[in-house]
């Protein structure tokens, strides 16, 4: 009796183990809740400024309505004209070269190569008016253009090579009269379109942002939460949070997503442990360009070709150029896998007057490794390409690329390297050769947007497999799953089999040797039976 | 013959339970080591860790059984008849001899099964349990929600880990096929399942002490 008692208890205990072990609840993350709830509330603006009669007026110029900002505003500009957008460079330091200034002003890439000597046409993504090839006063406060970010009519628009000036077209007195807080529309009008045209860049960063599904990018899908960008690029003072590795090289003021999710966002905590050496984003964006498609290559040396004496243009089938005369060939790709590097938060740029001295010319490079305890994984799409390089001197040199007129010396109207070269290296003070090739080049462009739903981030053996695997070129440190011990491993098998072996014979030996015993003690006995029989 | 209780009921729960993880732990195991794929990774990995902690929670039960019943004793290792031991396995086997040593309450082992047996204990358990707690806490996360780096390098974790399971399968599959050389091949399994053997009278000149 109290033996089956006790083993009906035992039973309902190993039960309710096994229940416990084995049953997974769908749990509610109330972190993520809270933070839903906080975006849920979208802010409304204490002021209509439709009503105010300083903007009530018409407006000549873009610099009158400056003016009519700073009216009320008094001390704003001061904080606008110490930002990156208006000064296209940040100081920092940098190991090995000391402080040293970088952004758009000195940095070069491998797209359309560099601003310098292209200003005019470049401004048209500098928060100010009349920036162009030779001139422009950093402290003049009235050409700070207020309205490029803070239009929230959808009207205003900067005009193409224009310094940046606005659009003709554009109605300034109901511009001024809209303004709010910078929607993506607003951020979207350059950070979209660098390169010349949409998402040819970044490849996560696309007008189709504007309105997209919680597929695309969970945090800004018109289905979701339908954030803005800077919900997360938090501003204090004109100064924004966040900055990209194609210009800054320090590991400060980054927008992170740790800043809201913490770093255990995870109930699981073997996902919250991967944390300390993978980036949210290595799961989280499985691919990207994700609607439209990213360039992936841009050939300069292919540039110059021309029919019938003229530029032209031709589309790969999903209708994007695969040819220009003025820029050369280029290959994009839709839903990208991204590529995965160790990444520890510091990055250097190539500047120009930077001597040549890795093959391909990395544009930037990201620091970091295994080893290095402050590195993650991150996932960042690699763009290469080739262009123009000073043999002798060797560095990348920059061209003048945008020019008005046919003859002052602009490639895309001449189609002539060398006179562009000197053309475009003049500002800069630096000696040109008049001897130049095309030379190999890569950049890194972290992947952190079009952030993927929780359902669609990789999956754990998309990493941990023998072949194939997404981090199957990071090859400086052990992966579970992916790596093994090859000697070991072998050696291993073969003891196994040799076992396996030496137990069949040890087995069969035995059952032979008692079958043959069997024989001959049943030959004994019959030999014992049949003697008395005689 | 007598009918003597020779394995106590502890001593077989914890025997077949041990039994039933490894061999799960090994199936799981050599998964996510990539050996083949079976219930997938993520899966594998999850009944992976938990079947690991019911082991660590058996193996201190063990541990606590052994100290307290004095069963520790069982596995002081000996060359007593160790030879005779070992001969009998290669050749006295076949020829139908009887074993060298007698097996009784108060010595369970052969001078063999004592050494192989200690052996699985203070080295290959410890090993692989050791490895495996060491690869379960790779990374962890400390009470200010940081998680912190450990810096012991996984590779000879794995390395260890990995060697410890060979050695179990090993291990496995000569002691499945031992239990077959008892008295009749399913003695030794029904002793292990029932608690019961019969074992011989006790004979003064075989007996270990």
């Amino acid at each position: 009796m109290l033996r089956n008692l006790l083993f009906v208890i035992f039973a309902v205990v190993l039960a309710l183990i096994l229940v416990n072990v084995f049953h997974r609840d769908d749990h509610y993350n109330l972190k993520l809740e809270e933070l839903k709830q906080k975006h849920a509330l979208k802010e409304v603006s204490s002021v209509n400024h439709a009503l105010l009669p300083a903007l009530n007026k018409e407006f000549k110029t873009p610099q009158e309505v400056t003016e009519a900002c700073i009216s009320c505003h008094t001390e704003t500009a001061k904080e606008v004209i110490q930002s990156s957008h208006w000064n296209w460079e940040r100081a920092a330091f940098v190991e090995g070269k000391g402080i040293s200034s970088a952004g758009k002003k000195n940095v070069m890439n491998n797209f359309c190569l560099g601003t310098s000597s292209n200003e005019k046409s470049c401004a048209k993504c500098h928060i100010g008016y009349g920036m162009d090839n030779n001139h422009f006063d950093f402290n003049n406060k009235r050409n700070v253009d207020c309205m490029v970010c803070h239009d929230n009519s959808e009207e205003y628009l900067k005009g193409a090579s224009m310094a940046g000036y606005p659009d003709r077209s554009v109605n300034l007195k109901k511009v001024a009269q809209s303004v709010g807080t910078p929607k993506r529309n607003n951020c979207g009008s350059c950070h979209y379109f660098g390169g010349g045209g949409n998402n040819v860049k970044h490849g996560d960063l696309d007008v189709a942002q504007n309105s997209c599904s919680r597929e695309v990018d969970v945090h800004m899908g018109a289905n979701g939460m339908n954030m803005e960008c800077v919900a997360c690029h938090t501003t204090r003072n004109h100064q924004i949070t966040g900055k990209l590795y194609s210009v800054s090289p320090d590991n400060s003021n980054r927008a992170t997503c740790e800043q809201c999710h913490t770093n255990t966002p995870h109930l699981s905590d073997v996902l919250n442990r991967h944390g300390s050496r993978v980036s949210c984003q290595a799961c989280h964006i499985p691919t990207y360009a994700k609607v439209n498609a990213t360039k992936m290559s841009w050939k300069w040396s292919d540039a110059g070709k021309l029919k019938d004496g003229k530029p032209y243009e031709e589309d790969d089938s999903l209708g994007n150029h695969n040819y220009m005369s003025i820029k050369g060939s280029f290959k994009w790709e839709k839903n990208v896998t991204p590529d995965y590097v160790w990444f520890n938060g510091t990055a250097e740029q190539y500047l120009l007057g930077d001597s040549i001295r890795s093959m391909p010319v990395e544009m930037n490079v990201l620091h970091g490794s295994y080893k290095d305890r402050s590195s993650k994984i991150i996932p960042v799409k690699i763009h290469v390409g080739d262009q123009i390089y000073d043999k002798v001197y060797n560095r990348l040199v920059q061209p003048k690329l945008y020019g008005e007129n046919e003859g002052d010396s602009a490639y895309w109207k001449d189609f002539k390297w060398k006179e562009a070269v000197e053309a475009g290296m003049k500002k800069s003070g630096l000696p040109v050769s008049g001897q130049y090739g095309f030379v190999q080049t890569v950049m890194y462009w972290p992947v952190n947007h079009m952030v993927s739903q929780k359902e669609s981030a990789v999956r754990c053996a998309e990493c941990h497999t023998r072949e194939n695997g997404r981090l199957a070129k990071l090859t400086d440190f052990y992966l579970p799953g992916r790596d093994h011990n090859q000697l070991l491993d072998r050696i291993g098998t073969i003891l196994f089999i040799l076992t396996i072996l030496a137990v069949v014979v040890h087995g069969a030996g035995r059952v032979l040797s008692s079958i043959l015993k069997n024989r001959y003690e049943k030959q004994v006995i019959s030999y014992d039976e049949d003697k008395p029989m005689e | 013959m007598q009918k003597v209780y020779i394995y106590k009921g502890f001593e077989r729960f914890w025997h077949w339970t041990q039994a039933a993880l490894i061999i799960f732990l090994a199936i799981t195991g050599f998964e996510i080591h990539g050996s083949y794929s079976l219930f997938g990774f993520e899966k594998a990995v999850e009944f992976h860790r938990t079947a690991s902690w019911l082991l660590i929670g058996l193996v201190v039960f063990a541990i606590f059984w052994h100290v307290t019943t004095g069963e520790w004793r069982q596995y002081i290792p000996t060359t007593k008849q160790l030879k005779e031991q070992v001969m009998y396995y290669v050749s006295g086997i076949f020829k139908g001899e009887r074993h060298p040593t007698q097996k009784t309450e108060l010595s369970k082992l052969n001078p063999l099964q004592r050494i192989v047996y200690l052996g699985f204990k203070i080295l290959l358990v410890p090993i692989t349990l050791l490895s495996g707690v060491l690869y379960l806490l790779y990374k962890t996360v400390d009470q200010n929600n940081v998680v912190v780096n450990l810096d012991y390098p996984l590779e000879s974790i794995a390395f260890w880990h990995t060697l410890g399971a060979i050695l179990l399968m090993i291990f496995f599959v000569v002691h499945v096929y031992m239990t077959t050389t008892g008295a009749t091949p399913t003695s030794n399994i029904r002793a292990m399942i029932t608690g019961y053997e019969e074992l011989e009278e006790n004979n003064p000149d075989t007996i270990q002490k």
